[in-house]
């Protein structure tokens, strides 16, 4: 089915509806796939909150917020992104140095930023953004593949905001920054040679990390991703109530509402990180696919956006923005399924809670704005 | 822009560009392929097993305690039941900071130190997660009601109520009904791990450990479907426990209350039995203890107090006490002299105080021996030798005898062994003979052995329960019943499996037994015949009394008195002075109550036993007597 089959079966459609998404610079199919997983998203929050119908308004209300910060950054022209870019990046990166010095504490890291006369957040958000931003605007007016001393300036911009994150500590986030500002390097076109000897690198370095890089907790997830049964009580929990979850789901599921696993408390943060196995559970194997091609649907679109763009900005900034979106839903339901160590990544657009709704759906709003703005 | 910059090729950028997303494209499917395979994997290959977790997650089968059967006394008065109980239990997995928490607790509720440290070491155990842990096992209803008030500041704490043994006399029956105590870990090694897997306290001691069986009821299990903090959702399934059996016992509480009033606070013990069935109406060991406090549990300096006093409370004295029977054992070697032709009831001695077995020096003496080898108490046969509790006619007696021949004969009345039915812990006593002698002390057996044992001296050993199913054979006129605790049940019990009746006692005819009945009751009732012509216990029970009871004193030697010396009791220390007892059975020609009277270190059975057994007799008796 093609984006214009659909909206000519969309109630009052036709071409005239497509031609009116396009006129406030949305995407047709784009914002049709967000819809079905934000509604997709609710109906399983439902269950998932114990049918608490307080927190599940809080949730309608944030989507509706976050749709509408996607509705205010889709009329932005790129050219405006760009020009911005180098502010946006320092900005929020003197806000992460300010939060390592002054941030507020939550459960045992300093994520938040408290500012006289500003509602309290987190910068880490911001620079989910604001990085392949800067990486976009560094390369955008130099020759691509990027020669090694532009990559290795890359590589400054994107791990300077990456590393203070990690201090803070948020792993999760860390790794999803990073993940973005690199997303735009590989798009970039950076040599094959590089990458391997990037890897080879990496692998070396690996066993320091293991040693001096990473907290005791850290260590002990990634232990436990091994061997769950090695402290079923502690680390392992999570992971065993999980894997329970999404396998006693089978492939229909037990129903919605219907999930022992989920509302006796068994699993953890049912409704944050680990909702993908509420679903799981409740919705079995056909609950997950669908979600997972509904996620492919919106990367492939992304995708088409970004190669289709006019500039290279706007080809770096949709396609790093995509593939950011891609690495968040990956790692969260593979940590979620026991193949990655527990992170803190919540499952894009589903989870409860309004600030990683509010970044991705700016960030679709930004790749609407680079379909939809003609002329650079 | 700079001029500096070298030139952008567009085309190869975007060629670069497209072939990079293409590869991602491929990748993120791939991806996602990769997820999708390990939910197949998870949810489709793994599937049953992971159901079956889930299922065992969250349905857990609970025990459930049975409530223990109640036991109630010959009329129909609860001597154990059952009465809920409230504890605080802490889940440690939800409490924040442990000592604030425990802190604040203290101010609502008395937590001792030992409270503490069995919680810490509770605590160590190896539990599942979020399971209580108690920390305060019985707390009164006022701080219930203060915990409740503060529940909302004390994150991690439960109250519990649960059914626990009760004991609504205290102390009274402590050691005829006996008690239930905590389940320690070597209790577990014998109890049903199943049957008891949610009970808390077992039988220990008397009718509670002899029935635990039958009053511990059938374990019942519920399956209920618990979250992950342990916490009940709902119960999809029960199969109730079934109480355990109430039982009956032949005990009589207000003759229990006259037997514990009697003897006051003299450290001794009272049995008194109905002689037609065994049925055991009264039972008291004094000191006793509060029974109950080993179920609400108490501190460690109560448990020391009860343990260590020299007064021993934990003891029971009316089945455990072992003493040597003294003249009350006279009855039964006079009875054996008859059996076995050695004497009858013409055959006379002229005592003069004193005996000496013929080429030893050593002089045996009576009570009523004096220093000088002056005293005496004239003309005796078996008759007056009974009622005057004459030692030299027994001395005599016992020398003519075949030890052994005594030794079987004694036996016959129940002493030597346990010939309970229902009270398992009784001890055995000792009726000593040449082979228990020689295997126990490697000696022959002496003459002067025998001599000892005319008077129920030496290495004779009895129980105040043997001497009641003595003194109720001898009221039966030679048959023998065996105790019992239990007069009835709803159902039958799996523990009533009664041995066999006593066999009658062979040898004396009942000429034999009337003329020693008669011989029992001037001990009483033969006065106003001048001080050597009274029963020794007339003066002090047998003036005023309603009724025809027969009656046998003793006194039992603790320690020896040198050859030569007069007893004295002020000399000696308390715990070394004589044991009094007296037996006794009544009305004498058609008995309905046996009873033995021990008085620790209490001096002359005549004064100070007999008036016990007859307050005992007297509770029992005169209602029924008043009634006709």
């Amino acid at each position: 089915m093609s984006s214009r089959d659909f909206v000519r079966s969309l109630p009052g459609g036709g071409l005239g509806t497509r031609q009116r998404l396009l006129q406030i610079h949305l995407d047709p199919l784009l914002l049709l796939v967000l819809l079905c997983v934000i509604g997709y998203g609710l109906v399983v929050l439902y269950s998932a909150l114990d049918r608490n119908l307080t927190l599940f308004t809080n949730q309608v209300m944030r989507m509706l917020l976050a749709l509408g910060t996607m509705l205010v950054a889709a009329q932005l022209h790129p050219r405006f992104y760009m020009r911005w870019s180098p502010l946006v990046y320092t900005g929020g990166f003197l806000m992460l140095v300010l939060v390592l010095l002054i941030g507020t504490e939550v459960k045992g890291s300093q994520r938040w930023l408290d500012l006289p006369g500003l509602p309290r957040f987190q910068p880490s958000e911001v620079m989910k953004i604001a990085v392949p931003m800067m990486v976009a605007w560094y390369f955008h007016e130099r020759p691509l593949p990027p020669s090694l001393k532009d990559t290795l300036v890359a590589l400054a911009i994107i791990f300077a905001p990456a590393a203070c994150i990690v201090l803070q500590p948020d792993l999760g986030t860390g790794i999803l920054v990073a993940g973005a500002g690199l997303a735009v390097v590989l798009l970039a076109g950076i040599s094959w040679k590089w990458l391997g000897y990037a890897l080879l690198a990496a692998a070396v370095a690996a066993p320091g990390m293991w040693l001096y890089g990473l907290k005791d907790y850290q260590r002990q997830r990634i232990l436990t991703l091994f061997d769950p049964e090695s402290d079923p009580l502690g680390a392992g929990w999570n992971i065993i109530q999980s894997t329970t979850a999404i396998g006693s789901g089978g492939v229909f599921g037990k129903g919605l509402f219907q999930g022992t696993q989920s509302h006796l408390d068994f699993l953890p943060e049912s409704h944050t990180d680990f909702i993908i196995a509420v679903i799981g559970e409740e919705l079995g194997l056909v609950g997950i696919v669908s979600l997972l091609t509904l996620y492919l649907l919106l990367i492939a679109r992304g995708l088409y956006i970004a190669m289709n763009a006019s500039h290279s900005y706007e080809r770096l900034l949709a396609g790093a923005l995509t593939i950011t979106f891609f690495v968040y839903a990956f790692v969260n339901v593979a940590m979620v399924s026991g193949l990655l160590p527990v992170v803190g990544v919540p499952l894009p657009l589903v989870s409860y809670g309004g600030t990683s709704a509010i970044t991705l759906l700016t960030s679709f709003g930004m790749i609407m704005a680079v379909r939809t703005h003609k002329g650079w | 822009m700079s001029p500096a910059l070298p030139l952008k090729d567009s085309s190869r950028e975007r060629q670069v560009f497209s072939a990079r997303v293409l590869l991602v494209l491929v990748l993120a499917v791939a991806l996602m392929g990769t997820l999708v395979l390990r939910m197949v994997q998870l949810q489709v290959w793994e599937y049953e097993a992971y159901q079956t977790r889930s299922d065992e997650n969250r349905i857990q089968v609970q025990p459930l305690a049975p409530p223990r059967g109640l036991i109630y006394d010959r009329n129909g008065e609860l001597l154990a039941d059952n009465r809920a109980v409230s504890s605080l239990n802490v889940v440690q997995e939800r409490v924040q900071d442990m000592p604030a928490l425990l802190e604040h607790i203290a101010t609502l509720v008395s937590v001792t130190p030992e409270d503490l440290a069995s919680f810490e070491s509770r605590l160590k155990r190896t539990r599942r997660p979020f399971e209580p842990v108690a920390l305060k096992l019985n707390l009164s209803e006022e701080e219930v009601a203060r915990l409740a008030v503060h529940r909302h500041e004390l994150a991690g704490i439960e109250i519990t109520t649960q059914l626990v043994r009760h004991y609504p006399f205290d102390g009274l029956f402590a050691h005829s009904v006996g008690s239930v105590r905590r389940i320690t870990e070597e209790d577990l090694q014998r109890l049903d791990p199943v049957q008891y897997s949610a009970t808390r306290f077992v039988g220990k001691r008397g009718v509670e450990r002899f029935y635990e069986t039958s009053l511990h009821g059938e374990v019942g299990y519920q399956q209920v479907e618990i979250d992950a903090h342990g916490r009940v959702r709902q119960v999809l399934n029960i199969r109730p426990p079934v109480a355990g059996e109430n039982i009956t016992l032949q005990l009589d509480s207000r003759l229990q209350i006259a037997a514990t009033a009697a003897l006051g606070e003299r450290r001794g013990a009272v049995v008194a039995m109905d002689p037609r069935s065994g049925g055991v109406l009264a039972m008291v060991s004094n000191p006793s203890y509060d029974p109950n406090l080993f179920v609400m549990g108490m501190s460690d300096a109560q448990y020391r107090e009860l343990s260590t006093s020299r007064k021993t409370p934990l003891f029971n004295r009316a089945v455990n006490g072992q003493y040597a029977p003294g003249s009350t054992f006279k009855p039964v070697v006079g009875l054996a002299a008859l059996a076995s032709g050695v004497t009858n009831w013409t055959e006379a001695i002229e005592d003069r105080g004193w005996f000496k077995l013929p080429g030893q020096d050593r002089i045996y003496r009576d009570w009523s021996w004096t220093v000088g080898n002056s005293g005496g108490q004239g003309h005796v046969d078996l008759h007056r030798a009974i009622y005057r509790s004459a030692n030299v006619f027994f001395y005599d007696l016992a020398t003519r005898m075949d030890i052994d021949d005594l030794a079987r004969f004694a036996r016959q009345f129940g002493l030597g062994s346990n010939v309970a039915v229902d009270i398992a812990d009784a001890s055995d006593g000792l009726v000593p003979d040449r082979i228990w002698k020689r295997g126990a002390k490697g000696e022959i057996w002496y003459p002067g052995d025998s001599v000892n044992m005319g008077i129920g001296q030496g290495n004779l050993l009895v129980t105040p329960l043997q001497l009641a199913t003595m003194a109720s054979a001898i009221a039966n006129r030679g048959h023998p019943v065996r105790p019992r605790m239990l007069l009835s049940s709803d159902q039958p019990l799996v523990e009533s499996d009664p041995p066999l009746p006593l066999p009658a006692i062979a040898g004396p005819t009942p000429d034999d037994w009337e003329r020693m009945v008669d011989a029992m009751e001037d001990v009483v009732h033969r006065g106003n015949q001048g001080y050597g012509g009274n029963g020794t216990a007339w003066y002090y029970i047998g003036r005023d009394i309603a009724y025809r009871m027969a009656g046998k004193s003793g006194t039992a030697q603790v320690v020896e008195i040198r050859q030569g010396e007069e007893y004295d009791a002020e000399e000696l220390d308390e715990y070394n002075r004589k044991h009094a007892w007296f037996i006794a059975f009544a009305p004498a020609d058609d008995p309905v109550i046996a009873v033995s009277v021990l008085v620790e270190n209490g001096g002359g059975g005549s004064a100070v036993a007999a008036p016990v057994a007859r307050e005992v007799l007297d509770a029992y008796l005169q209602p029924q007597l008043a009634a006709r």
